[in-house]
């Protein structure tokens, strides 16, 4: 009977080979993939057990945690929680690491990020509690709350950011919430408070300054058409544009007026300048058309239409309609049909050209620190893009100083300081409610801060509130605040 | 006239006590472990868990020097680690759960611990040669079988989880089918050793294979029959895998032929499908088998327990540091996936590794017995637990399909640990007659030597 309880032996192991090898795979090659599973428990318990990095700015910090009595040792706290809310985003033991940074940069907060994997093994050697990463922050606390404050109980977004880095100084999204409401440890209290943030409406959660449902850039987008005219090398400022008072679109029999029915010069035709000075809508349709879906997309992408950044919050890819036929291509030229942009990239436009015509990649984290706030990694700016030629760029700051000194945008105009902008009001649906944009920089020659700012229609029907009107005295209040950093 | 020679064979005694003493000390300071990492205090019970591990276990180590001094020195040192390792478990799941010091799972466990130890003292003392289970084959079945029923009586019997497994007397609720499996074991063994004859030689030849008479496959098929029944009615898939496992094996060992093999896999395919089809909680299994993820699924337990190994790791998250608390019966069907989170997998490839050891000890012991009742009765109680092993850990780490079963020696629960410690001891028992030089060996009893025709190693 020896042989066949040998070979029973032999099946044993088999067994227990089996089971070697099902451990191994659980336990090692899955354990990534069981530890980040929606409703993994233990990785939250786990991420709650340690002292998670603070978000830093200028040294005071927006968000942190503190040690608690409760089982859960630590609770995230937000200093300032609804002037930085959708920056920082929330902390919730119900719901994880929702938006903001919290979420993007959760492996560096939470301490398990591969960069920090060396700093560890002290850690892990003299038994001390891991620790996450801290992060000081790019954004400027004066500007920031400028551009709150401007906003006030308007919906809308504004973002700024120093254009000869691409370092973002603010980004606000009203409405905002209180990340505290989500984060406490109220179990009840924080789940009725995350199901209200969700129903409400007027939808707080959205980071209306990268994300959302992307707005119609109107007139501010005349200024990507001007740069891909000036860069065709067939335009100059002076050159003399068609500005009918209707302009026909191509192929059918509707027509575009002006912006209240006005004509944008003396006679039959305006200058390239002064049709961008004026934000002219017959002679931008004209233009588009004569310069091509191609190159629009072309001059869009240059300025960094269509990439998905990571700030490192992920910013939904502005666009450019490639399929457009030729009435809808002159509908482009004026920021209308399907252009769709986020106000960080209509800021990135901005800086491009304030930084002779140099794109910079826009970034939130300036500096990584450990527990001990010693620099882990510092960011560099980094090019992002080339959009426009040296001169392109001067040439269409000069047409923006004019906007601001006798066009549109005389509302953003500072004492003492020129500044550069151009207004925009653009229309959504059918009943001619608008939203309000600006966008520009001071100084305009040596330009430190650069703006986007867009206030909601507040309701379905045409206010009368223009760019220039609303949109533009906020852009002030930001770059007043900004531009003697 | 022979020479005299001073040959004194290895007891292996000494060795075992050096072992049991290292096992007692890992025990103990997981035990201090535990403590400092939940509460910041070595635990209160300390000293009683010292003493009652080291009297009873160094006790049993006496015993053996007194009655079965060739036992193998490896099965009292392993099964004392197991059982500590399961203890500590306890207790650290006692301090999550946040009981008192009165109603301690692990204080019941560790009495548990001590009965069985005791027990295991009990069967080397008076069961002097376990031949003489032989006389009792048949009354083993009937035992057996009385055993497997006694959870389907009214009043005693009790279920839990959907299983009716238990039956409850006077506070104590106990698992007679533990107990049943060791009973069963001495049956198949016994009525093998009777039958292997004319089960392996008789029979027609069909396609290579040797195919059994039918009169001789008739009573074990019934007992198959009835036994799955039990088990399928009293919706413990587990135990109806392990028995029916266990027959086939010793079915194989004592006739040698592959055809039981065949033959036993086709009824255990067409067992498994046909409860497939007709039972829903089997299908439920099956799903959760598949896809233990999806969230529509009636359970998380699988996924739960998946989560607290995958968070273990490599290294795991050291005792006391972990959640294990937050897989559903952590304490015992799942306290394998706890150990896995606390001590990684280092820690269970080592506990794993007692395991095999224990059951090549077993088997080692099958092969070096000198007579065919004692090599079936070691094969079928050392295979039953590496079995049990496999279906309780295969069902977790998604081998197979979860069932519930005890994890030997560690999972909390008295009849598991009683009839794992007489498991060992019945073990010892054997192997202490299998290392007995032969001078020494007791053949004053004929009816005992079933040798004569079984004894002869093929």
């Amino acid at each position: 009977m020896n042989a066949p309880i040998r070979r029973l032996a032999v099946v044993v192991s088999l067994m227990f080979a089996a089971l070697l090898v099902a451990t191994t795979y659980i336990q090692f090659f899955q354990a990534e993939e069981l530890r980040e599973m929606a409703g993994n428990r233990r990785t939250l318990l786990d991420e709650y057990g340690r002292e998670r990095g603070a978000i830093l700015v200028e040294g005071t910090s927006i968000a942190e945690s503190v040690p608690t009595d409760n089982d859960l040792s630590w609770m995230r706290v937000y200093d300032q929680g609804r002037l930085y809310a959708h920056v920082t985003g929330y902390y919730s033991f119900i719901y994880g690491a929702g938006a903001g940074l919290e979420r993007s940069a959760n492996s560096l907060l939470s301490g398990s990020d591969d960069s920090l994997f060396y700093r560890r093994i002290p850690d892990l050697i003299l038994g001390r509690d891991p620790s996450g990463a801290s992060l000081e922050l790019t954004l400027d606390p004066d500007v920031q709350r400028a551009a709150s404050e401007a906003l006030g109980d308007r919906r809308g977004a504004v973002v700024a950011l120093d254009p000869r880095t691409g370092e973002i100084l603010a980004m606000v999204s009203h409405p905002t919430f209180d990340p505290n409401s989500v984060s406490s440890h109220n179990l009840s209290a924080v789940q009725q408070a995350y199901e209200e943030l969700n129903a409400d409406t007027s939808r707080p959660l959205i980071n209306r300054a990268i994300g959302g449902d992307l707005y119609p850039p109107g007139s501010v987008f005349k200024l990507v058409v001007t740069a891909a005219a000036l860069e065709s090398n067939e335009f100059t400022p002076d050159s003399e544009l068609p500005s009918p008072l209707r302009y026909t679109l191509p192929g059918t029999t509707t027509s575009i007026p002006n912006f209240g029915g006005s004509s944008c010069s003396d006679g039959d035709t305006t200058s390239l300048f002064d049709s961008l000075r004026v934000s002219c809508n017959t002679s931008f349709a004209w233009l588009a058309n004569e310069l091509g879906a191609e190159a629009l997309n072309a001059q869009s992408e240059a300025f960094g239409f269509g990439q998905s950044l990571q700030v490192p919050l992920p910013v939904t890819p502005s666009r450019y309609p490639v399929d457009a036929d030729d009435a809808q291509v002159a509908l482009t030229g004026i920021g209308q049909y399907d252009v769709r942009v986020t106000p960080l990239q209509i800021a990135m436009v901005s800086a491009g050209i304030a930084n002779d015509g140099q794109v910079m990649t826009p970034y939130l984290i300036d500096t990584v620190r450990d527990k001990d706030l010693d620099p882990i990694d510092t960011t560099e700016p980094r090019e992002l893009s080339t959009a426009t030629s040296e001169r392109t760029a001067q040439e269409i700051t000069d047409m923006m100083v004019a906007v601001v000194e006798s066009g549109s945008g005389s509302r953003a105009a500072l004492p003492g300081v020129q500044v550069a902008g151009k207004t925009g009001t653009a229309e959504f649906g059918s009943s001619g409610a608008a939203h309000a944009w600006f966008t520009g920089f001071a100084p305009a020659d040596d330009p430190t801060i650069a703006v986007a700012v867009i206030v909601e229609s507040a309701t379905e029907d045409w206010t009368g509130e223009t760019g220039g009107v609303v949109a533009a005295p906020i852009a002030r209040a930001v770059l007043e605040a900004g531009v003697n950093r | 006239m022979t020479t005299i020679t001073t040959f004194r064979p290895r007891t292996g005694r000494t060795t075992e006590l050096v072992l049991l003493l290292f096992a007692i000390g890992i025990v103990l300071l997981a035990h201090v472990n535990v403590g400092l990492a939940v509460n910041d205090e070595i635990p209160p019970n300390l000293r009683l868990t010292a003493a009652l591990l080291i009297v009873f276990t160094v006790g049993l180590h006496l015993v053996l020097r007194w009655r079965a001094k060739y036992a193998d020195p490896l099965l009292l040192p392993i099964a004392t680690l197991l059982n500590g390792l399961g203890l500590v478990m306890i207790l650290r799941l006692d301090y999550a759960a946040g009981r008192d010091v009165g109603s301690l799972v692990a204080s019941r466990q560790l009495l548990w611990s001590a009965l069985g130890i005791a027990l295991a003292a009990g069967v080397i003392i008076l069961l002097r040669d376990h031949r003489l289970l032989r006389r009792y084959t048949y009354i083993a079945m009937v035992v057996g079988f009385l055993l497997l029923l006694l959870p389907m009586l009214p009043v005693i019997g009790h279920e839990e989880n959907g299983s009716r497994l238990w039956i409850r007397i006077a506070g104590f609720s106990f698992q007679p089918g533990e107990i049943a499996k060791i009973v069963l074991t001495v049956f198949f063994a016994g009525y093998l050793v009777a039958t292997r004859d004319a089960l392996s030689l008789v029979g027609r030849r069909f396609l290579g294979l040797q195919l059994p008479r039918g009169r001789d496959l008739g009573p074990l098929l019934a007992a198959w029959g009835l036994s799955v029944l039990i088990l399928v009615a009293q919706r413990d898939l587990g135990s109806s895998l392990l028995f029916f496992g266990l027959f086939v094996a010793m079915l194989y060992v004592a006739t040698e032929r592959v055809s039981w093999i065949i033959i036993g896999l086709s009824l255990f395919c067409a067992g498994a499908f046909v409860a497939w089809r007709l039972f829903p909680h089997v299908q439920t299994r099956v799903q959760l088998w598949l896809d233990p993820f999806d969230p529509s699924a009636s359970s998380d337990q699988v996924a739960k327990g998946l989560m607290g190994m995958g968070h273990g790791g490599l290294f795991g998250t050291g005792l006391g540091e972990g959640f294990p608390h937050l897989t559903y019966f952590a304490n015992s069907d799942y306290i394998f996936a706890s150990f896995a989170e606390e001590l990684g997998l280092i820690g269970i490839f080592a506990m794993l590794m007692l395991y095999a050891l224990l059951v090549e000890r077993g088997l080692r012991t099958a092969i070096g017995s000198r007579e065919g009742f004692g090599k079936l009765l070691a094969t079928g109680l050392a295979f039953s637990i590496g079995l049990q092993i496999f279906v309780v850990v295969g069902g977790l780490t998604r081998v197979i399909p979860l069932t519930g079963l005890t994890t030997p020696f560690l999972s909390a629960g008295g009849s598991s640990l009683i009839a794992n410690w007489i498991i060992v001891a019945l073990l010892m028992r054997i192997s202490d007659h299998a290392r007995r030089p032969v001078a020494e060996r007791v053949t004053d009893d004929p009816e005992l030597d079933t040798s004569t025709h079984a004894g002869v190693a093929r």
